[in-house]
């Protein structure tokens, strides 16, 4: 079964990070060309997706857009394992202190907050923009990887190697780093997964809505609003960046299924 | 006997079947913008206007379609002491909705009003030169005025002039009560509002017993409501894109008219380097309009030089002097010292002629080395940053109020252009009767605008109606904003 | 169980209290002057002083936050800066069209899942169990406002077997107001089935190794059988937990499906609170989707913990 998801999720997640990379080096046309005597064009053999209503070429916007889901998902992850990960070796090195409780109140707190709604309002309040975007959803993958890091790294500090370290008089802050974490890291690059295919997502709402990457930087996500109005005309203009979207999220979620079959034999369970 | 009981059943068929064939008298209006309440007098925003001018609520004077000024309640008028006293008589027998009597005292009322120092009428400059109300009789009423003034009359017309009555004044933004041909029913917020014939309107009858407003903001909502039916008519459709297919349906007529708005790529004269006229006028001839035209608005649009509409008789067709012509518009670039690039910034509200607009000009701008940083805002943003805080590089913005050009007297106006020539023209025309005097003074404004490069003036906004083919009478031009019914019937 | 339940009541009661003080600083902080967007361009700086006293908005923002608080605790969510109406009756109107929709995309998504997760962990590894793996990895890839255009393009503008968008009304009847929101629970039900049958799979599965189920089988039943009698009961329960999520997020995250078809439910009352600086209708409604998720979580865990006592003890996450 493994290997029916990985390879397959390999695949989809490469060419989207190829697309990506390569958009730096080469793409068919420059996105901030626009032709307007030749908008909403279906695929031929100059434009391989065929033009959006400014006569730009979806190929190329497809490519560049990549750089943008992907950058957002990325740093979005990073910034969630980056705080989440130490926050939730914290607690669990202290179990039930006054810091657990403090850490877990907090992870509470943001998950009681409807995330798309929050995530609106700051990139409203605080300016659109990928940075924006980033932060916001950056804010609400701590609350994930800090519980899941806790709750694997409470598990991880019952087991005997770590009392040897205790009694060898390691402190906690070692112990965390040296032990807890290398035997987490599996369960932490599944997790990380499936949150960069919800960061994805996320980024598509959040650019749908006008919130994201602000022009001319292309995006998924607003291709997809500035087709709306053409649908009827031009249904090419919503198919491909739509689809682009669902093989995107599809391979991260497909690697990251795999991904935990193999990488975590304790995972491994008749699923 | 068989025919004694067919005759009485003959005539219950063709009665039955006269009804089934009957036409309608109701109508669904698809409106973008929901109102945020229903006062005229105490709001800017146009949404209101187009829900409730000439339906709910009137003034002395009221705007024909094409434009023109007609009497509403006033009957008719005298003009005394050369332009400063108007008296106006007024309409007998007329009683708002809740059966409140109208008379001069309303009148006086609803201008005292909007004078007042707290009022929050969004157009007070319209009432700025008025002394004193005086009121006659019941049915005379007279207006005294600081200095002559030849538009009071189109002054009074607007939607922010209507006549309220003093008892349900406080109340208007909710439960709106005038003296039109239509009452207020209901307003589902979020989604309708809704309009009933008045049985006991003093004017002439309107033909529909009710009227609905659906806010649809959303071009694709749009499209589909049409297509569904869920809408009889949409008087300013979203969707320029979608026309040509509309049109083509049997079903649907799509109208096009004009309207009052000039849109325009707005500078800020007093920033640097946009101060510079050469600037400007460099960023002028690299807007090629009819690739806007075409992009943002699918063709829709009629280009202008300067800011007036060109179905106004005074029009002066000025486009060639702001030609596209990137050769020239670089040399001005290297001429004022920006041979290197330049950047600008450059913001955009929601509608669709600022956004793509903008998009297209930007890349229209880099072609002749100007950097034009998009900033998408909302209307919130746009009023508060451009508009009051000045603080911007370009804007796109439609400018919908008719006769406006006398906004580029004022060196305040967001994009403060300071012309001492061009004010003293306006404050001449303000106190110019003569019309032939008026009609060459709006020439020559528009001429000095145009020479100065003031703005990018880009084209005139269209109004795309699309209505059901048997809906008759909507307004196709839309001289101010609002959704006129009073002429509106189905045809059978 | 009653000491636990104070236990959480008093922890629910601090989130709403600190939760209450981050939206309101974050939405004060909300740059757009609310008076100058209502009277627009042309209005004079006098009439926008006049309308700001008018609103309320020249008093001090701690004095602002305690009237909030105390008017929202006796149920007045004060009035929105740019209806005039009191907030309270917004949000009763939206409540009618959110609530609903919630509902029915919930039932839609359950109507899937419960029986695709069965049927799925009962052939598991065949054939079926991969199919039906495979949808709902789609399912849970597709962008739900994606879905939604896809939807209106079909079933409504080549179809138009529904009305793209737009509410109906209570008034026109259940049906004419339930087919106006068809296609929008649809297409937020899509990805929530998707999930919900993958976790109801892997719940039953869990439950299917366990030593009772064994008992079960050497008793005689069939595979089906111990699987409906014991398994099903037992499985449910985290596959509640997981509903009772979604719940949450359906009202709370429809704002775009909201926005697609035009529906006026609560996400779109915020979002355009939001683009017309209406503070307090964003702060009200916020509060009021905050308190309905942990107000979910909260009885979800104490249905948890009634059904568990283990859970009761030593709270262990």
């Amino acid at each position: 079964m493994k290997w029916q998801t990985i390879v397959p999720g390999a695949i989809l997640v490469s060419i989207v990070i190829v697309a990506a990379l390569g958009s730096f080096l080469w793409t068919p046309y420059d996105v901030a060309d626009l032709d307007i005597r030749n908008k909403m064009q279906t695929s031929s053999a100059l434009h391989w997706l065929g033009t959006d209503h400014l006569g730009r070429d979806i190929f190329s916007m497809l490519m560049v857009g990549a750089r943008t889901s992907i950058a957002v998902a990325l740093v979005a992850v990073g910034i969630g394992m980056g705080v989440g990960v130490p926050l939730g070796l914290l607690a669990a090195a202290r179990p039930y202190s006054w810091s657990d409780e403090l850490i877990m109140r907090g992870n509470d707190l943001v998950f009681a907050f409807p995330a798309l709604l929050i995530a609106i309002l700051i990139t409203a309040v605080f300016g659109r923009g990928s940075a924006n975007a980033i932060i916001a959803i950056g804010i609400f993958n701590i609350p994930v990887f800090a519980r899941l890091t806790r709750g694997a790294a409470l598990s991880v500090w019952t087991r005997e190697f770590i009392l040897a370290a205790r009694v060898a008089g390691k402190g906690a802050f070692r112990i965390s780093y040296e032990h807890v974490l290398p035997n987490i890291t599996n369960l932490l690059i599944v997790q990380s997964t499936i949150q960069f295919s919800l960061g994805i997502l996320a980024e598509a709402g959040l650019a749908y809505v006008g919130l994201g990457a602000q022009p001319p930087i292309p995006s998924w996500g607003r291709m997809l609003a500035e087709s709306q109005t053409l649908i009827s005309l031009a249904p090419h203009l919503a198919l491909y960046p739509g689809l682009a979207i669902v093989f995107t999220v599809l391979g991260l979620n497909l690697l990251g299924d795999g991904l935990r079959d193999w990488l975590d034999p304790r995972m491994r369970r008749e699923r | 006997m068989k025919l004694y009981y067919s005759i009485p059943a003959f005539f219950m068929a063709a009665a039955l079947t006269g009804s089934v064939w009957a036409a309608r008298t109701d109508v669904i209006l698809g409106v973008v913008l929901e109102p945020p309440n229903l006062d005229p007098t105490a709001g800017a925003a146009a949404a209101i206007d187009e829900v409730v001018y000439a339906n709910i609520f009137e003034g002395l004077t009221r705007f024909a379609p094409d434009g023109s000024v007609l009497p509403a309640l006033a009957k008719e008028w005298s003009i005394e002491n050369e332009g400063a006293r108007y008296v106006f008589s007024l309409h007998s027998g007329v009683k708002f909705h809740d059966g409140a009597d109208f008379t001069a005292e309303d009148v006086k009322f609803s201008v005292d009003r909007a004078m007042a120092e707290d009022s929050t009428n969004a157009q007070k400059g319209l009432f700025e030169n008025i002394d004193n109300v005086e009121v006659m009789d019941p049915l005379t009423v007279a207006i005294n005025l600081k200095q002559p003034d030849g538009s009071l009359l189109f002054n009074l017309a607007w939607g922010d002039a209507v006549i309220l009555d003093e008892a349900s004044a406080a109340d208007t933004a909710t439960k709106p009560v005038g003296t039109g041909p239509f009452t207020f029913t209901n307003w589902v917020q979020g989604d309708r509002v809704e309009i009933t014939k008045n049985p006991d309107y003093w004017g002439t009858p309107v033909q529909l017993e009710k009227a609905v407003f659906k806010f649809i903001s959303e071009p694709t909502a749009a499209f589909a409501a049409i297509m569904a039916g869920d809408v009889d008519a949409f008087p300013n459709y979203p969707a320029p894109e979608n026309l040509a297919q509309l049109d083509a349906d049997p079903r649907y007529s799509v109208v096009l008219g004009s309207t009052e708005g000039e849109t325009i790529l707005s500078m800020n004269n007093a920033r640097p380097p946009l101060d510079d006229v050469r600037v400007r006028q460099a960023i002028s001839h690299a807007i090629n309009r009819d690739d806007i035209i075409d992009g943002a608005m699918f063709g829709y649009g009629t280009p202008i030089g300067t800011h007036f509409a060109p179905h106004n008789p005074a029009y002066v067709d000025l486009v060639s002097q702001s030609e596209f012509d990137i050769v020239k518009s670089k040399a001005l670039l290297k001429e004022a010292g920006f041979s290197e690039g330049l950047t600008l910034s450059l913001k955009l509200p929601p509608p669709s002629y600022a956004r793509r607009g903008g998009e297209i000009i930007a890349a229209q701008l880099r072609d002749v080395g100007i950097t034009a940083e998009i900033e998408n805002v909302e209307w919130a943003q746009w009023i508060e940053q451009a508009f009051k805080g000045k603080d911007f590089d370009l804007t796109i913005v439609s400018h919908t109020e008719p006769m406006d050009i006398s906004v580029y007297a004022d060196p305040d106006y967001y994009f403060q252009y300071d012309n001492a020539d061009l004010q003293t023209l306006m404050t001449e025309f303000g106190v110019e009767t003569d019309e032939a005097k008026r009609e060459e003074m709006l020439r020559n404004a528009q001429q000095i605008i145009s020479d100065d490069f003031v703005n990018g003036y880009l084209f005139q906004l269209a109004k795309t109606g699309v209505a059901n083919s048997k809906l008759k009478g909507l307004w196709e031009n839309s001289p101010t904003q609002a959704n006129d019914l009073t002429g509106v019937y189905w045809e059978d | 169980m009653l000491g636990y339940i104070v236990k959480r009541l008093g922890s629910l009661l601090a989130t709403l209290l600190v939760a209450s003080i981050i939206i309101f600083v974050v939405i004060e902080i909300v740059p757009g002057d609310p008076a100058s967007f209502m009277l627009g361009l042309n209005a004079q700086a006098d009439t926008v002083v006049a309308l700001r006293t008018e609103l309320g908005l020249d008093v001090s923002k701690p004095q602002r936050y305690i009237s909030w608080v105390s008017g929202m605790l006796q149920g007045d969510f004060g009035q929105s800066y740019t209806y005039r109406s009191p907030v309270a009756d917004m949000i009763g109107d939206r409540l009618w069209i959110s609530l609903p929709l919630a509902l029915y995309a919930l039932g839609l998504s359950t109507l899937i899942a419960f029986p695709a997760g069965i049927w799925a962990a009962s052939k598991r590894g065949r054939a079926t169990d991969s199919i039906v793996m495979g949808f709902t990895q789609l399912g849970v890839a597709i962008p739900n406002f994606w879905f939604a255009l896809i939807l209106v393009l079909f079933f409504s503008i080549k179809l138009a077997w529904f009305s793209a968008g737009g509410f109906a009304g209570w008034e026109q009847g259940f049906f004419a107001a339930m087919k106006s929101l068809t296609l929008p629970a649809i297409a937020l039900a899509l990805p929530q089935a998707a999930i919900l049958t993958r976790v109801m799979r892997s719940s039953l599965l869990d439950v299917m190794g366990e030593d009772y189920m064994r008992t079960a089988r050497a008793k005689g039943l069939t595979e089906r059988q111990a699987l409906v009698h014991h398994a099903l009961r037992n499985a449910l329960i985290p596959v509640l937990t997981i509903i009772g999520l979604q719940f949450s997020f359906l009202i709370a995250g429809a704002i775009i499906i909201e926005n697609v078809f035009f529906l006026p439910g609560l996400g779109r009352l915020v979002f355009q609170g939001i683009a017309q600086r209406d503070l307090i209708v964003v702060e009200s409604v916020v509060m009021l989707l905050v308190f309905a998720v942990v107000l979910v979580t909260f009885l979800v865990d104490i249905a948890y913990a009634w059904v568990d006592p283990r859970l009761r003890q030593g709270r262990r996450r």
